[in-house]
């Protein structure tokens, strides 16, 4: 094998004086880092197997866990950091294509960071939502260009079918199979409570949810896994997955040591075999044989279910957007490149893709150029971190986000990024039954829910700060945002002045 | 006696057969207000529950309380009482260490003690609230009132 060149990541630091050898950190470590040396009466610890995911630190009765970066330091160089040399090292190791989870981690500019929100001040009242009625309540879907209505005043127009949903945030698409049936269990609940939706993801619907359809979205993707009638009648609408923002231009990835008996049964393929989805739908080679297929799952479902069509952020977002308009859709999906995933290749990850707010930004403008914004609503993600982005994500021309990396995190993800393990220590990314059970849905639901519910409040204080009572005149309207620290350029595609102006 | 009375119940669906509950338990028993002290001693303080682990259940046994405890029955110097509440506690000064409620007991919640006497669950009664549930991270043990 030769010299193994790759030092560990990350330490365990143990206070002896504090550790009372309960064992709980051997018991709940899935990576086997902890053990207890029966003849010395210590807990000693494997370093080199520790992918810092903090289990062991929550779960300790005495606090006497950290886990720090492990001190060993390569020369101090700017280009040839840590990471570049060793992921040189695997490479020579093993000529694999390096493989990561969650979004890209890259200290790329957050422009949502460098976007500032108004308030009102003497010209135009403040509004108090807890003294007020406020709303955020969204429709989702085609609008109508003009109504109609008939002597009596009864409306002649039919509107298409609309996605209500009680708050402004839906939960992404995380397939069943990269994340548990646990995790699944209470994104459904929520979405239920919450009155909002959550996406099945490419990995297809077990039939236990179906009983949560009103509030699922059914994702159609290159794979097709577990597509078929019933599938596309359960869901309240059906999102057409064309690419998403970890991994622009490939398929979608699910290691085989993550297909059990349930993941299989419910994807339709054999057990541990890799589900590597297709790069490209292999009917849809251009933007004819999309509206082709967004014609053929409106006529499986008679035209009752709006059709969402997925993209990731790239180059010539807002052309492709345009085309995506005019194709019959009733809702576009932007993913940026800051979207998390349960494994990709890690170069395309780090540099394939564009920042979510510049492709809204870009995508909003283009539509309203051409007259059509109204044909679709616009539903972006790609690390939506908080409230504050959501509203400034709405803005710029959103009507709602989709939260995934926020919702895990609720859930107890400490971003640790190794879910392509398959052995999440929270039993959120991984089928292993003695891990799933570490989530109980009874408590994950109640913290999606407070999350929503925290979030949905902060956006009613920051709307009412504006003196605006409702999502829809927040909706594009860019003059309630300025930016700080960015370049003309940088605000001309965002549309937003600097703050000052 | 009262029926709906709060009681231990424990989810096997939930337990991770972590022994956090053990650890609690032993430590709201042990008379000390840190957890590090209570267990740095060489007599380290007893849990009042057992973890039963398998390969893919794990479940928390501790005293049912039940309404006609047969441990109650069989001790011979009268120290495994009922109250009127429903539970079933025993007097540490009364017990022998004879066993014969371990031998007795069909869920096996009786402990053999380090000294003499027995240890079993006791509801937690000092402080009213018991130990394992508070400290479950998985809210697998719950204490609640039940038909």
């Amino acid at each position: 094998m030769g010299i193994n060149l790759y030092a560990p990541q990350y330490e365990v630091n143990r206070n002896q004086n504090k550790c009372i050898k309960c064992k709980v950190c051997k018991r709940q470590c899935a990576n086997e880092v902890h053990s207890y040396d029966q003849e010395l009466d210590v807990m000693v610890a494997d370093d080199s197997k520790c992918v810092d995911c903090q289990r062991c630190v929550s779960l300790c009765p005495t606090h006497a866990l950290s886990i720090t970066k492990f001190k060993n330091e390569f020369k101090e160089n700017a280009n040839w950091t840590n990471r570049a040399i060793t992921e040189i090292y695997k490479q020579a190791d093993t000529g694999g294509v390096l493989l990561s989870s969650m979004g890209n981690p890259v200290p790329y500019p957050i422009y949502w960071d460098k976007l500032l929100i108004n308030a009102s001040q003497v010209t135009n009242p403040s509004i108090d939502p807890l003294r007020e009625p406020m709303e955020t309540r969204v429709q989702l879907g085609a609008k109508p260009e003009k109504l109609e209505f008939d002597k009596d005043g009864k409306l002649i127009t039919k509107l298409a079918p609309q996605l209500s949903i009680n708050v402004p945030i839906m939960f992404s698409a995380m397939s069943y199979g990269s994340i548990s049936r646990n995790a699944h269990e209470s994104l459904a609940r929520a979405a239920q409570e919450l009155g909002t939706c959550y996406n099945t993801g490419e990995g297809g619907l077990n039939e236990d949810f179906y009983k949560y359809g009103k509030n699922t979205i059914v994702q159609v993707a290159s794979g097709r896994f577990g597509v078929h009638v019933g599938y596309l009648s359960a869901g309240a609408a059906i999102e057409i997955k064309m690419g998403q923002g970890a991994k622009p231009g490939i398929g979608g990835h699910l290691p085989g040591e993550k297909v059990g008996e349930d993941v299989s049964k419910t994807r339709m393929i054999p057990v541990g075999s890799d589900a590597i989805s297709p790069a490209p739908h292999h009917d849809i080679y251009s933007i004819e044989d999309l509206r082709q297929l967004v014609f053929s799952l409106k006529e499986a479902t008679a035209y009752t279910k709006p059709i969402i069509v997925k993209i990731a952020a790239v180059h010539n977002v807002a052309a492709i957007a345009s085309g995506i308009a005019r194709s019959g859709a009733d809702i576009i999906a932007i993913d940026g490149y800051r979207g998390g995933t349960g494994a990709a290749p890690t170069r395309i990850r780090d540099n394939v893709g564009i920042p979510i707010e510049l492709a809204l930004a870009s995508v909003d403008q283009r539509l309203r150029d051409e007259g059509i914004r109204n044909n679709i609503s616009l539903v972006v993600a790609g690390s939506i971190r908080n409230s504050a982005d959501i509203v400034k994500a709405i803005a710029l021309g959103a009507d709602a986000v989709y939260i995934g990396t926020s919702a895990l995190i609720a859930l107890g993800c400490h971003v640790c990024r190794s879910c392509h393990g398959g052995k999440c220590n929270w039993g959120i990314a991984t089928q292993r039954p003695d891990l799933v059970k570490r989530l109980n849905p009874d408590i994950g639901y109640k913290r999606l829910i407070n999350l929503v519910h925290a979030w949905d409040h902060e956006i009613k204080e920051m709307l009412g700060g504006m003196g605006i009572n409702a999502i829809e005149s927040l909706k594009g309207n860019r003059l309630m945002l300025r930016g700080i620290g960015l370049s003309q350029k940088e605000l001309d595609i965002l549309g937003v002045m600097h703050a000052g102006e | 006696m009262e029926v709906n009375v709060k009681k231990i119940y424990v989810n096997e669906d939930r337990c991770l057969g972590c022994h956090l509950c053990e650890y609690y338990c032993a430590f709201a028993h042990s008379g000390q207000k840190d957890m590090v002290k209570a267990f740095s001693g060489e007599a380290k303080p007893q849990p009042r529950l057992t973890i039963e682990e398998g390969d893919s259940i794990n479940f928390a046994v501790s005293c049912r309380h039940c309404e006609t405890p047969l441990c109650v029955e069989s001790c011979i110097t009268g120290a495994m009482q009922i109250d009127e509440d429903g539970r079933v506690f025993v007097d540490e000064s009364r017990c022998v260490g004879c066993y014969t409620c371990i031998l007795v007991c069909p869920f096996g919640s009786v402990i053999p003690g380090k000294e003499k006497a027995i240890k079993k669950c006791d509801l937690c009664i000092e402080s009213g609230n018991p130990a394992c549930a508070e400290n479950c991270p998985n809210l697998a043990i719950i204490y609640e009132e039940r038909e």
